[in-house]
């Protein structure tokens, strides 16, 4: 499936193709594309129903996603379908209820065919973390597809799916994006409401898109994006027409060029196609300004102990008792805590559990939790000083390209050390944009844009006016049609 | 000088008041308490993943309320925070309350001792946070049952500081707030289903020392008596212990009320690290001065000031004030007698504590349940002023009406009560009983003056009580001369 969205909505409303049509395609395709385990459950009885149903819709009054086919993150609760967060703790978990961006895209009569694989409670950077098996790069095979929406950026790359939903904690749209050639736009904290969504560190997760084009991510965040009462910390503003505004020319847009962005740790390769991506924003109009973020080395550790604090947190309420996986004949009440949380939970999420308990722990609260709060705040603080001269900021999503599976396995720091250009965006709850900025080493290169607070219309605006003029997003895997 | 010889005790209450809100503190379910185990728990209430709390905004309004009632400072930004545990009827493992920013702090009451004396207590905070469930370990054979209705619950903690002296003291200032909690329509103040309940702090000191002893805790003591009974214990049992050379361990105890005795609950070994921590799924819960303003604009008179007034303005005796002003209902239904008799403060004080008081105690109802209104109560203490019928003759009126029988006016026309005034009538039953007794006619006549009783009672009698008393003696003593 090539087409875009909106060619997708056009051949739809011209009755060149059904949702049916399109739905038996995509679920055909996801069966064909079984190689990388990209999904952990296939919905084929309710993407069908609901495909019924958006060609019904399609006859009257048709929203731009009725009837395309897509797949969720196995992170967003749907009701009556096995949401598992890639845990072998909430294997058998199906929820009562739908996440509020579940029930905003079925509104839109999109038509879900299942949920994709990921890193288990979204902890990761390769996809290798899922209890479920690790998620294979359609670039090559042999290689990972990022984290921790891994399986969303696989199947949008290999054309099972126009676009996929994820969510972004430290990177985890934007550096999958990056290493399968796609688009992925993490919005700003508060945009998309999380409600229904698996909580790994509240403060920092977002939920969004990845679509093959910065357009298409605007039509399917149109309708993800808005105030839920049901979440406290949504942001109750009005939600800008971010398709309407990709049109606009880049003329006199600032472009702040972060160096520290483009220290040692960088690939060559990564480095040239970023800085051609560069120019050719300078052909469009836009002037790149130098700017400096000095606490951005900081990111990473300030990050590594909020997440896992939070997460220590949010994960306490699997024990087994009311829900999910359950230790059998436990002995004792501190048995069936112990070896529920033991055999549920992979060694990743017990790694982060163990991390945040003990930064939230009397005596090292000030020294870590505190601390890192404090180097957050210094962060927010650099970006809302380069803004004051710029209205976007790039940089490569990521110092490399993908990398081969196992290859980062058992060294979890440099395993972290992947997510040294996004995390600080997440601290600072900004909103950012990975688009295909070329290759090296035949793999994609990412391209980050990052904006101020609620700029999404902004930052997709310039994505697009660099794919309408470049043909980097349009490149697809070997044996993809 | 102590009753404790050279012993001073320290004791600060921990007062829990389950906040009478229909739903819950961060969520729609119902609040009610006795229901079926586990019907009113939602989908918040269980910790499903990816669900999140929303604050109850009429909890905060309630909170604001006690405070503004203790005259304390109500934070603009109170900010919530997670205790961390786990226990099975804690379904997220952790319990959301308020840490380092409560939303009410530094107020104060006034408490009057039952010895006359007026002592201020110092309230260090109030804070709002969720109950927990409950855990049923007798009816499950080798297991424990889990009852999660009370979950969510919202409580206002609230704290004094270490500032009452005595086993009375402590439970005189409980006492003081709950009345203040239900006068003020904040909690229901029902022990035996826990919507009140206490945990109290005591140590004790040397008289000569300003050093605080350290302390033990003596947990969820649900009654006054109890209260006082376990401080008491535990202030012996201290003092013993120190005259004896032993050191006070800092422990949790429960109080036994069988025995009359605490003992340590859990050990120093198994001391919680709660790790406290923000809640990120909250921002901070804000107060506005229009917020404050609202909340003032509804606050009734407070205890204190209505007992003032009652003995200023309206003459009560201080021990009929004290007593109407135990509960705002019985305040308020004296004032509403009042309302219709005005000037009679003492004849509506006296009903409402005494013939009311008396018939709801044996009924076992409050008095907003009494079968005597307000207003059918005035109605009958105007015929008393009326001269329409006598005070004792009202008595049995009141009888008749709590019975069921009707209003004052109809209990005296269907019984005939009404008081004979007519001096003709009176005249003529006069007349009667001193033709039936000339004996005694004569004998007072010849001086014995203890007769006119004796003529008063017959006259009475004759015309079944309904005689005027005053008119009935004038015209006696006309005849008799």
């Amino acid at each position: 499936m090539s087409l875009s969205i909106t060619q997708l909505a056009q051949a739809l409303r011209e009755r060149k193709t059904s949702a049916t049509e399109l739905t038996r395609q995509a679920l055909a395709a996801a069966k064909n594309r079984s190689d990388l385990n990209a999904l952990i459950t296939l919905d084929e009885t309710g993407a069908l129903a609901a495909a019924e149903r958006a060609d019904v819709a399609l006859a009257t009054n048709p929203s731009p996603l009725a009837g395309v086919p897509f797949a969720h993150k196995d992170i967003f609760c749907t009701n009556g379908l096995r949401t598992t967060c890639a845990s072998r703790m909430l294997d058998n978990f199906v929820p009562p209820y739908n996440a509020t961006v579940v029930d905003k895209l079925a509104g839109a009569q999109a038509v879900a065919i299942g949920k994709a694989n990921m890193d288990e409670f979204a902890m990761g950077s390769s996809n290798e973390n899922s209890f479920y098996g690790p998620v294979k790069n359609p670039w090559d095979v042999t290689r990972v597809p990022g984290g921790s929406s891994g399986g969303s950026a696989a199947l949008v790359a290999a054309g099972v799916v126009p676009f996929a939903t994820g969510t972004d904690t430290g990177g985890s749209i934007r550096q999958p994006a990056a290493f399968c050639g796609i688009t992925g736009l993490k919005p700003t904290y508060g945009r998309v409401s999380r409600f229904g969504m698996i909580a790994f560190a509240s403060s920092l997760d977002t939920a969004s898109v990845l679509a093959r084009s910065a357009e298409d991510c605007a039509q399917v965040l149109a309708v993800m994006a808005g105030h839920d009462a049901r979440d406290a910390t949504s942001a109750n503003r009005a939600v800008d027409d971010y398709v309407g505004s990709l049109a606009k020319p880049l003329q006199g847009l600032r472009i702040g060029v972060a160096r520290e962005y483009f220290g040692a740790g960088i690939d060559a390769g990564v480095g040239a196609a970023v800085q051609a991506a560069l120019k050719q924003y300078e052909k469009l109009g836009a002037t790149l300004v130098d700017v400096s973020l000095p606490n951005a080395a900081l990111a990473i550790p300030a990050y590594y102990v909020i997440a896992p604090a939070e997460a220590s947190s949010n994960l306490a309420r699997y024990d087994g008792v009311r829900y999910g996986y359950a230790a059998e004949e436990p002995k004792s009440l501190e048995d069936m805590y112990t070896r529920t949380r033991a055999e549920g939970f992979g060694a990743e999420v017990k790694r982060r559990i163990l991390v945040g308990t003990y930064a939230l722990s009397a005596g090292y609260y000030d020294a870590y939790y505190l601390r890192a709060q404090r180097v957050r705040r210094l962060i927010a603080n650099d970006f809302a000083e380069a803004f004051k001269s710029v209205d976007l900021i790039a940089g490569p999503t990521t110092p490399t390209v993908a990398f081969k599976l196992g290859e980062k396995n058992s060294d979890p720091l440099a395993m972290y050390a992947e997510d040294v250009n996004t995390v600080a965006v997440n601290l600072a709850g900004l909103p950012a944009i990975s688009l295909p900025a070329g290759f090296s080493e035949k793999l994609p290169v990412g391209l980050q844009l990052i904006a101020p607070a609620f700029e999404e219309a902004r930052l997709l605006n310039a994505a697009h006016q660099f794919q309408l003029a470049s043909d980097w997003h349009t490149r697809k895997p070997e044996g993809v049609a | 000088m102590s009753a404790y010889g050279s012993w001073q005790p320290v004791i600060g209450l921990e007062i829990h008041a389950q906040l009478s809100t229909q739903s819950k503190l961060f969520s729609g379910a119902s609040t009610a308490y006795g229901a079926e185990p586990n019907t009113h728990t939602g989908l918040v209430d269980i910790a499903l993943p990816g669900t999140l709390p929303v604050p109850n905004r009429a909890a905060l309004d309630k909170a604001i309320r006690f405070g503004l009632a203790i005259d304390a400072r109500i934070a603009p930004h109170s900010v919530f925070a997670r205790k961390n545990y786990f226990y099975p009827d804690l379904p997220k493992g952790y319990q959301i309350s308020q840490y380092e920013l409560p939303v009410v702090a530094e107020g104060k009451l006034a408490v009057r001792l039952d010895d006359g004396r007026t002592i201020e207590v110092a309230i260090e905070r109030a804070h709002l946070e969720e109950d927990a469930g409950k855990s049923l370990h007798e009816e499950f054979h080798g297991a424990t049952g889990i009852d999660l209705n009370r979950a969510g619950t919202p409580l206002l903690e609230i704290v004094s500081k270490p500032v009452l002296y005595s086993a009375a003291e402590a439970v005189a200032y409980m006492r003081t707030v709950h009345t203040l909690v239900r006068w003020l329509g904040v909690c229901d103040g029902n022990m035996q289903e826990g919507s009140f309940r206490c945990d109290a702090n005591v140590s004790v000191r040397p008289t000569s020392s300003d050093k605080l002893g350290t302390r033990t805790e003596i947990k969820n003591v649900n009654s006054f008596r109890f209260v006082e009974k376990a401080i008491e214990y535990e202030i012996e049992r201290q003092i013993r212990a120190l005259e004896n050379g032993e050191k006070i361990v800092q422990e949790t105890r429960l109080y036994d009320p069988a025995r009359h005795q605490t003992r340590p609950m859990r050990g120093k070994e198994d001391a919680n690290d709660y790790r406290y921590f923000p809640d990120p799924d909250l921002p901070p819960l804000a107060v506005t001065a229009d917020d404050i303003a609202a909340v003032k604009a509804t606050m009734p008179e407070l205890p204190e000031a209505r007992r003032t007034r009652y003995v200023e303005a309206l003459g009560l005796p201080e021990a009929d004030a004290v007593q109407l002003c135990t509960d705002r209902a019985t305040a308020d239904y004296f004032e509403a007698v009042l309302a219709a008799l005005p000037g009679e403060a003492k004849l509506a004080a006296n009903w409402t504590l005494g013939e009311v008081s008396a018939a709801l105690n044996e009924a076992t109802l409050t008095i907003e349940e009494s079968r005597v209104p307000a207003a059918a109560l005035a109605q009958l203490l105007t015929r008393v002023r009326e001269g329409v019928i006598s005070g004792k003759i009202a008595k049995d009126v009141f009888a008749a009406m709590w019975a069921g029988e009707g209003s004052a006016d109809e209990v005296i026309e269907k019984r005939g009560l009404k008081q004979i005034s007519d001096s003709g009538a009176l005249a003529a039953a006069i007349d009667a009983v001193l033709a039936e007794y000339p004996t005694q006619l004569a004998d007072f006549r010849g001086g014995n003056e203890k007769l006119l009783q004796f003529f008063v009672g017959q006259v009475m009698k004759r015309t079944r009580g309904q005689a005027n008393p005053q008119q009935l003696n004038a015209l006696l003593r006309e005849k008799l001369k």
